[in-house]
């Protein structure tokens, strides 16, 4: 049995998860967190309920990117028409997380802090250099997407702190995006996932190149494709080439639901069908 | 140890309630236990199936991935806000009845539930987009193909004049999807 906390700001919410350090988990959507709890997964002493922390309820486009609050549902970042224009990977991958009913509860910067390596969130937030704002009582502190992922389920998050915001930066000029995955079913946990950052030089030739997978490793998995695609004029990448970089870097493991063969080759195959759609939309 | 009870106020099917309940009872246990509104249904408990799809404020959300505590203050409409203001079914129920869309009917409330509120938004949808809207509710009786017309045919009942209209463009919509 937990103790239940409803604060209503976040100077509340800090001082609440400072009083009951590591013993406290921040519930916002609870769509992953309510299944941990009625499976009895995970037994927390104290639950702190941000619900009421509407200041945490925005999507707010930026010059330079999207910052999401803690408490944006991903229905209300997926459907941010000035998000989608600055950040049009959030949309194409959020759309991926479940069913838009989960969508409609589940929060985007509650699914980062799960860190669960087959959301798709962690990984459009590594593909772009995203970071998060965590907040504690004794300050904040801004954590890049490279140095939040720990592990399977684990993050940087300290105990006491709250992840306040998370930051998309809109990609450089001549830059597509694109998201791919394979799941059994329509809203199931990809077997594999990719976004795909493409960004062109002046001549259209592929200046960088880089996917992020879901479900290939504990965390994030990025890849350079530089080395396959740059230089090439856009409309004649050698996707086959970034196929196979790809096929030799990542390294899936065997599960009940695929092997790590069949991974690493649906890897290759959507970074190649992502890899085309995002070079086109770069040279729009 | 004796529990901690948190008074809770919820509108349901408008009528409003204070609960005082302890704050692990989900909303879906809340509205069968302590309203007796057994419509809803709690199949898999983890946010999978869609039995136990209520709105909240208006918004399809599973009431088995909510603690009641935490919906305090909302409005909430189950399968039984979902019938016709005289009593008898709703659109969408009627449909599902027309349309033989049911079987054993445990998964139902929550399909009710999620079409009532996608009509809303989406009046007249393609057979496509009715598969999509149900995507995320399981039935093992059916195999769907008559919960998908049962969708169409809602459509038809909830806005008549607009469901015999030509749709423009027809097919599916180009989009992100």
């Amino acid at each position: 049995m937990f103790e239940y906390h409803r604060p209503t700001s976040v100077g509340d919410a800090l001082a609440v998860l400072a009083d009951v350090g590591a013993d406290g988990k921040v519930l916002a959507g609870g769509q992953s967190l309510v299944p941990v709890l009625n499976m009895r997964l995970a037994a927390p002493g104290h639950l702190v309920d941000i619900n009421r922390l509407a200041e945490l309820a925005y999507v707010r486009t930026e010059p330079a990117g999207v910052r999401v609050g803690a408490l944006a549902r991903h229905a209300h970042v997926e459907r941010d028409e000035q998000a989608y224009a600055a950040v049009p990977l959030l949309r194409r991958a959020l759309i991926c997380v479940a069913h838009p009913t989960i969508r409609n509860r589940g929060t985007t910067v509650g699914s980062i802090v799960h860190a669960d390596p087959s959301g798709e969130a962690p990984a459009v937030l590594t593909l772009l250099d995203g970071e998060m704002e965590l907040a504690s009582v004794g300050g904040r502190r801004t954590v890049p997407a490279a140095e939040f992922f720990i592990a399977p389920l684990e993050s940087s998050l300290r105990a006491g702190e709250l992840a306040v915001s998370a930051y998309f930066p809109r990609p450089p000029a001549r830059s597509g995006t694109a998201w791919r995955e394979v799941s059994r079913r329509h809203g199931d946990y990809a077997l594999c996932g990719v976004g795909v950052l493409i960004t062109l030089d002046d001549d259209l030739r592929v200046a960088a190149a880089r996917a992020a997978f879901i479900s290939l490793g504990p965390t994030p998995v990025l890849v350079d494709l530089a080395d396959a695609v740059a230089g090439r004029p856009f409309d004649a990448v050698d996707w086959g080439a970034a196929a196979a970089l790809v096929r030799g870097q990542v390294e899936p493991e065997d599960d009940i639901h695929a092997t790590a063969a069949y991974r690493r080759h649906l890897a290759g195959v959507l970074t190649a069908r992502a890899g085309a759609d995002a070079a086109r939309e770069a040279a729009a | 140890m004796t529990e901690t009870l948190h008074a809770t106020r919820l509108v349901v099917n408008g009528v409003a309630h204070t609960l005082h309940v302890p704050a692990r009872r989900l909303l879906a246990d809340a509205l069968r236990h302590d309203l007796g509104l057994t419509g809803t249904h709690l199949g898999c408990e983890h946010g999978v199936c869609g039995a136990c799809t209520v709105l909240v404020d208006g918004e399809p959300m599973r009431s088995c991935l909510m603690f009641a505590v935490s919906a305090d203050g909302a409005e909430i409409t189950t399968t039984e806000g979902c019938r016709a203001p005289d009593g008898g079914l709703g659109p969408v129920q009627q449909a599902f009845t027309e349309c033989h869309g049911l079987q054993c009917g445990f998964c139902t409330p929550g399909f009710v539930t999620t079409i009532t509120a996608y009509l809303r938004e989406n009046p007249l949808p393609t057979e496509a987009e009715a598969r999509e809207a149900i995507g995320g509710n399981l039935c093992r009786c059916t195999g769907y193909q008559n919960i998908v017309k049962s969708v169409l045919r809602a459509a038809e009942l909830v806005a008549p004049e607009a469901a015999v209209a030509p749709q423009a463009g027809g097919g599916l919509s180009e989009g992100p999807r």
